[in-house]
């Protein structure tokens, strides 16, 4: 036996397994419309006992916030602090994304270079990046470039390990074919690896997503003038308990909107190509 | 074997040259000091610091922390998983939130954290289950899901009873994927609770890190940072190992 065929897998994939799991499970059935009525139902509940049972020190009941909601999305001031998250969010996922697709196509197809990155970029992936960010910090300078920076070292990796096992784990047909139709590298990758690993690519994306929201947010928290992070930050600061508790629940919202979106088109390319 | 072994080999040349590079930039002046100190420095500060036992307490703090966080994770999520596994109705409900669950930034909760809870460990703790006990779930869950219905049958026609079971047949079918939930638990709970430290707190490692950024005491805050980095790569890295070892011993028995 020759290679890591057998290996264990790899310290990243297995987040990224139950992620795949799950998309496949939650095809099994169809929420009923009573549960899901039930379950948000049930999270008010908590959400209105957590915030009566302080007082509201620390988290407004949900129809207090939303009122305050209401208000806030009527300010210049929160449209400035949500465009500046927004321009560094999107920025950190479109760089994570590109580069990430092509490092996991290259470390993909170069198997032996890929069994030397991968490991690297799988402990990258488990370690606590935020005690880095003083150092982004010291090299990028306060603003928005540490904080895009940030957020591709949160984005890049899952991108780049996702892409990278899809296409290990593609038919070797494929890509012999390939070579039989003398097709470039370029357009082997366009026409041959991306279509036939878009599932998993969509996946990647998705958690890509997720993670550079995380950086960008973080960095807006720890130091930043700007953003809904700082927003946050300074709305627990000032004891403005309504804002902070109406940022925390905009980004929820958002986060969950994109993630179901994107686990949606995930499982309908899965179908496609099936 | 022998090109797992040449892999292994690059790997190490590929960091050993990483770190060659850094270092021989930062001494060349390439690298402003002011920016990034070389790596031998951070290496002799990191002795310095960790030797000279003034960090004593926040190390203490910080591990307990982790810890705690990390066995409250792993009871609450292995106990929830196998409640939501026994009914499915219960599951259909649990699963789109736990595909979700991962992708809210949990960090954004700490702030409210602190101020529901107080600074001190408790909101350090709770940032830490909240952030390691969905992953222990799922792999709850996959692990069930995964234990093949002829094993349960096979239990049945030895009449073991449930408690019998779960320890000589559940347990081990599920294991592997029960481990990989428990190491990601650990990672993701030394993630939260160091993070937490870093962003809002008083004590430990992480909030010893961002007091020596803002008082401008680089070496200090190297130093501090390749301890933390290497105590996290080591303990990921025995888990890794570990995982490995069970998954072969499956696969050849």
């Amino acid at each position: 036996m020759g290679g890591t065929a057998g290996a264990p897998p790899f310290v990243g994939m297995s987040e990224l397994a139950f992620a795949d799991a799950l998309s496949r499970r939650t095809s099994r059935g169809r929420i009923r419309a009573f549960d899901a009525a039930v379950l948000v139902l049930l999270m008010l509940a908590i959400w209105q006992a957590i915030g009566s049972w302080t007082n509201g020190v620390a988290v407004s009941p949900p129809l207090q916030t939303l009122v305050y909601l209401f208000d806030l999305l009527r300010t210049w001031m929160f449209w400035e602090h949500a465009a500046a998250t927004l321009a560094a969010f999107l920025l950190a996922f479109v760089l994570s994304a590109l580069i990430g697709l092509a490092l996991g196509l290259i470390f993909g197809v170069q198997r032996f270079t890929g069994e030397v990155a991968e490991p690297i970029l799988a402990g990258f992936y488990t370690i606590p990046k935020v005690t880095l960010y003083p150092v982004v910090l010291l090299v990028f300078g306060l603003g928005m470039s540490a904080k895009i920076a940030f957020g591709v070292m949160h984005g890049l990796v899952p991108m780049t390990l996702f892409t990278l096992g899809a296409v290990r784990n593609l038919p070797p047909v494929l890509i012999r074919t390939a070579k039989v139709l003398r097709l470039s590298p370029g357009r082997t990758m366009l026409w041959v690896l991306v279509p036939a690993c878009l599932p998993d690519i969509v996946n990647g994306l998705r958690i890509s997503f997720s993670l550079s929201m995380l950086g960008v947010l973080i960095g807006e928290m720890f130091s930043s003038q700007r953003g809904l992070g700082f927003l946050l930050v300074s709305g627990m600061a000032q004891h403005n308990v309504p804002l902070s508790t109406g940022v925390v629940t905009v980004i929820v919202l958002i986060a969950i909107a994109a993630n179901t979106l994107m686990l949606r088109l995930g499982k309908r390319t899965a179908h496609r190509s099936n | 074997m022998t090109r797992r072994r040449a892999v292994l080999f690059v790997r190490i040349a590929v960091l050993a040259g990483l770190v060659a590079t850094l270092e021989i930039c930062c001494r060349a002046g390439i690298i402003d000091p002011l920016t990034v100190i070389p790596p031998g420095d951070m290496v002799a500060s990191m002795i310095n610091h960790v030797g000279s036992g003034e960090l004593d307490e926040s190390i203490v703090n910080t591990f307990s922390t982790i810890a705690l966080a990390f066995v409250l994770a792993i009871g609450c999520g292995t106990l929830a998983g196998a409640l939501i596994h026994r009914s499915s109705r219960l599951r259909d409900v649990a699963d789109p939130l736990l595909a979700s669950y991962y992708s809210v930034p949990t960090f954004i909760f700490y702030p409210l954290l602190v101020a529901l809870l107080g600074l001190g460990k408790a909101p350090l703790v709770v940032l830490g289950v909240l952030s390691a006990a969905p992953a222990v779930m799922i792999s709850t869950l996959s692990g069930l899901d995964g234990v093949s219905p002829v094993l349960l049958k096979l239990a049945r026609v030895h009449r073991l009873s449930p408690a019998r079971t779960l320890w000589w047949i559940v347990l081990p079918a599920a294991l592997p994927r029960l481990f990989s939930g428990f190491k990601l638990a650990l990672s993701y709970a030394l993630i939260g609770v160091i993070a937490g430290e870093f962003i809002l707190s008083g004590t430990g490692l992480g909030y010893a890190i961002s007091f020596a950024y803002q008082s401008f005491d680089n070496r200090a805050m190297y130093g501090l940072m390749l301890f933390v980095l290497l105590v996290a790569v080591i303990a990921n890295g025995i888990l890794y190992v570990w995982e490995g070892r069970l998954a072969r011993r499956r696969s050849s028995g």
